[in-house]
């Protein structure tokens, strides 16, 4: 298959919305270079050859495969100016950044530009269809170069066929960026299907931030983001990297990220994940050069029938480097977590330090949380430890905040905000921390109303 | 020597607590235990361990692994044994604890600042700049610097540390009885003092304050008003604050071979 819009039509016609999406699809990507659609060509037939998950798929075992059904989903059609001018005011986050970029329903809205002096020092902060012209060899070089091996190789297919829009950041040798860059991605439409893709470049000795907002413009509304984040760091540069998802909890979520750890480079993730009714994220950490480091870190608060699935990879390519995952969840109602995390020490990669820590606190009798942890270490002088627990609230704790006069309602946020804060306080951004807890209170007053 | 003379007129400003039986794991702790503390006055209970002091001050703030099987517990007239720990406590009642909860994650400030919004009225909110300067002069009193305030709450504390963290919140929230449990262990004696301080600097006539403690170099420090000998989940002597000088002397066996003597009921 070479023609792209014939592509568009059977993707029309097969994967997502039979026959509702013909003039939309058949219109998307037109604009792209050749080369992007040829691609998307040849993504679409892997994403048609590769078989769905299954239950008995290691990758997926414990996940509930059913919430994949794709049937309902539809390609993204344009928005009202109303709609879109309502989305714009809502997506401040942050009150100090370097810059911002909005998209909803894959499409892209408005930027606040960077500063004159981060562009003349060659800082790119742009939608990925501009970046793929403007800037094709560096954006070729980077792009989609990271095979998905944590199960979802045929979403990643998928994501590649039909992504039209998204962030490229790239930030030259020795530039740093101090205030955070942020985006969103808005789920609009009912039903709507959006590919979010984030390519950041940090290249030797620079620093960013970069903070993502997933979210949906009605909690009422179904729908499927399918997205890939994939972060490059370079020798001795340092990133940041947090998405905060907030999906309605109709919608269905798939993340898959990759960052590529340099020598002497760190890379700090935080995953904050509150909506969503599936949603999953697979994550890889690959350490290639020595004095690298990679901290991993998740935060779930699920209550309803909400679930999160996340696969993660600690790949340790060479010797001396660190890695370091904390993920916590804390389960309200029928919520429920699944966990599959692999620490692998490739040979050679001797005086490797890489642990991993599942934290899971159960509000409820119904809640379930799933850990799989695992650790594969083909090297030697290594340092591991994995471990993956499960809990209640601790009765006297509680009983401590009730003899202070705090209600049970109030003094059980006070614990689970509180279980939650180790994770945060690893983030090396103080007013992000803040802005993270009032989210995780957000979600504490709905379900409290 | 048994407590007697109890009243029960409704404007009664008095921690009464008559004929209490409680009971862990079918175990009975405490034995029909019979004691009133008027507010204005400091009552310190004095016993051996395992004479179900903790006990006692437990089950009056609510813990729910505690089993009251009989008797009953007013404060200003109102049972306060139907009530739910956090009613209790809005209600007027503190318990300082002997072993206080660590709290990871939970900073001191936003603790104590859901303890006082919890005291306001649905729907009030709390204003900042008000709770911080309170907050703050409490601190003062108790020699706190202002950085323990975004510690986690009693999170690698000293013992001096956690106790007097209690007496803060004690200052803080104003109880009108305050339930102290062997509030001078784990304290050298310049902390002992400094927690003494903080404790006599809130005496007044709106306080009645019922001080657990096992050993009398506590009451140096804070005199009490009345002394009560508790024994196998009794109280089995009562007297002014000279009495706590004769069980320094003499030991509680002293009160142990007293009451074996079955004149004494």
């Amino acid at each position: 298959m070479s023609n792209p819009s014939a592509l568009l039509e059977e993707i029309a016609e097969t994967a997502l919305a039979p026959g509702r999406i013909l003039g939309g699809g058949a219109a998307r990507n037109e604009d792209l270079p050749a080369w992007f659609r040829e691609q998307q060509s040849a993504a679409w037939t892997e994403f048609q050859t590769l078989p769905m998950p299954a239950l008995k798929d290691q990758a997926w075992r414990f996940s509930n495969v059913q919430a994949l059904d794709l049937a309902p989903y539809t390609l993204p059609v344009s928005l009202s100016d109303r709609a879109e001018r309502d989305l714009l005011e809502r997506s401040t986050e942050l009150s100090e950044i370097a810059g911002r970029l909005v998209f909803a329903d894959d499409h892209f809205l408005e930027r606040d530009v960077l500063s004159e002096k981060l562009r003349a020092a060659g800082v790119i902060f742009q939608p990925l269809e501009r970046a793929m012209i403007e800037h094709e060899d560096l954006f070729r070089r980077h792009f989609m170069t990271q095979p998905a091996t944590l199960g979802s190789a045929k979403f990643a297919a998928l994501h590649q066929a039909l992504v039209r829009s998204g962030t490229f950041l790239y930030v030259p040798r020795g530039i740093e960026v101090e205030l955070p860059l942020e985006t969103f991605h808005w789920l609009h439409s009912e039903n709507v299907a959006i590919f979010p893709h984030t390519l950041l470049v940090a290249e030797e000795f620079s620093k960013v931030t970069l903070v993502e907002h997933f979210r949906s413009a009605d909690r009422s509304r179904a729908g499927f983001s399918c997205g890939v984040n994939d972060l490059v760091v370079g020798p001795g540069a340092k990133v940041n990297y947090v998405c905060t998802q907030d999906w309605s909890d109709r919608a269905l979520g798939i993340q898959i990220n990759a960052t590529t750890v340099a020598r002497d480079a760190s890379a700090f993730n935080l995953y904050l994940n509150l909506g969503g009714k599936f949603s999953r994220l697979e994550s890889l950490s690959r350490l290639i050069g020595e004095g690298g480091r990679s901290d991993m870190l998740a935060v779930s608060v699920g209550d309803g029938a909400q679930e999160f699935d996340a696969r993660t990879l600690q790949d340790h390519a060479c010797a001396h480097t660190y890695s370091d995952l904390l993920f916590k969840n804390a389960l309200y109602d029928r919520a429920r977590t699944t966990f599959g995390g692999l620490i692998r020490v490739e040979p050679h990669a001797h005086f490797t330090d890489a642990y991993q820590k599942v934290r899971n606190l159960l509000l409820s009798d119904d809640a379930e949380a799933n850990s799989m942890p695992g650790l594969e270490i083909l090297a030697d002088n290594v340092k591991c430890s994995h471990g993956a627990t499960s809990g209640q609230l601790d009765e006297e704790q509680m009983f401590y905040l009730l003899a202070r006069g705090i209600s049970a309602a109030v003094a059980r946020e006070l614990l689970v905000g509180g279980f939650l804060t180790e994770v945060l306080e690893r983030l090396p951004a103080p007013a992000l921390i803040v802005r993270l807890e009032e989210l995780i209170a957000d979600k504490f007053a709905r379900r409290s109303r | 020597m048994a407590h007697s003379g109890l009243s029960f007129e409704s404007d009664m400003q008095e921690l009464i607590i008559q004929d209490l039986h409680v009971s862990i794991a079918d175990q009975e702790i405490i034995r029909g235990l019979s004691l009133s503390v008027p507010r204005g006055e400091v009552h310190a209970i004095m016993g051996p361990n395992g004479s179900g002091k903790s006990t006692l001050a437990k089950v009056l703030a609510g813990h729910p692994d505690y089993i009251v099987t009989a008797g009953s517990v007013t404060m200003d007239g109102e049972n306060i044994l139907e009530l739910e720990p956090d009613e209790r406590a809005r209600r007027g009642l503190f318990l300082a604890f002997q072993y206080p909860s660590e709290i990871p994650g939970v900073t001191i400030a936003n603790f104590l600042r859901a303890a006082v919004q919890s005291r306001m009225p649905e729907g009030e909110e709390l204003e900042a700049t008000d709770y911080y300067a309170q907050l703050y002069k409490k601190m003062d009193l108790l020699e706190m610097d202002r950085s323990f305030t975004s510690r986690s709450v009693n999170e690698g504390f000293s013992g001096g540390e956690k106790k007097r963290n209690e007496i803060l919140q004690m200052a803080l929230l104003e109880p009108k009885y305050a339930v102290l449990d062997e509030t001078d262990s784990g304290l050298d004696i310049d902390a002992l003092k400094v927690v003494s301080k903080g404790v006599n600097s809130l005496r007044g006539p709106d306080l009645g304050v019922l001080l657990i403690t096992h050993y009398q170099r506590l009451l140096n420090y804070i005199v009490p008003d009345r002394v009560h000998v508790m024994v196998r989940g009794r109280i089995e002597m009562s007297g002014g604050k000279d009495l706590a000088l004769q069980l320094e002397e003499k030991g509680y066996d002293w009160v142990k071979d007293d009451i074996d003597e079955p004149t004494l009921a």
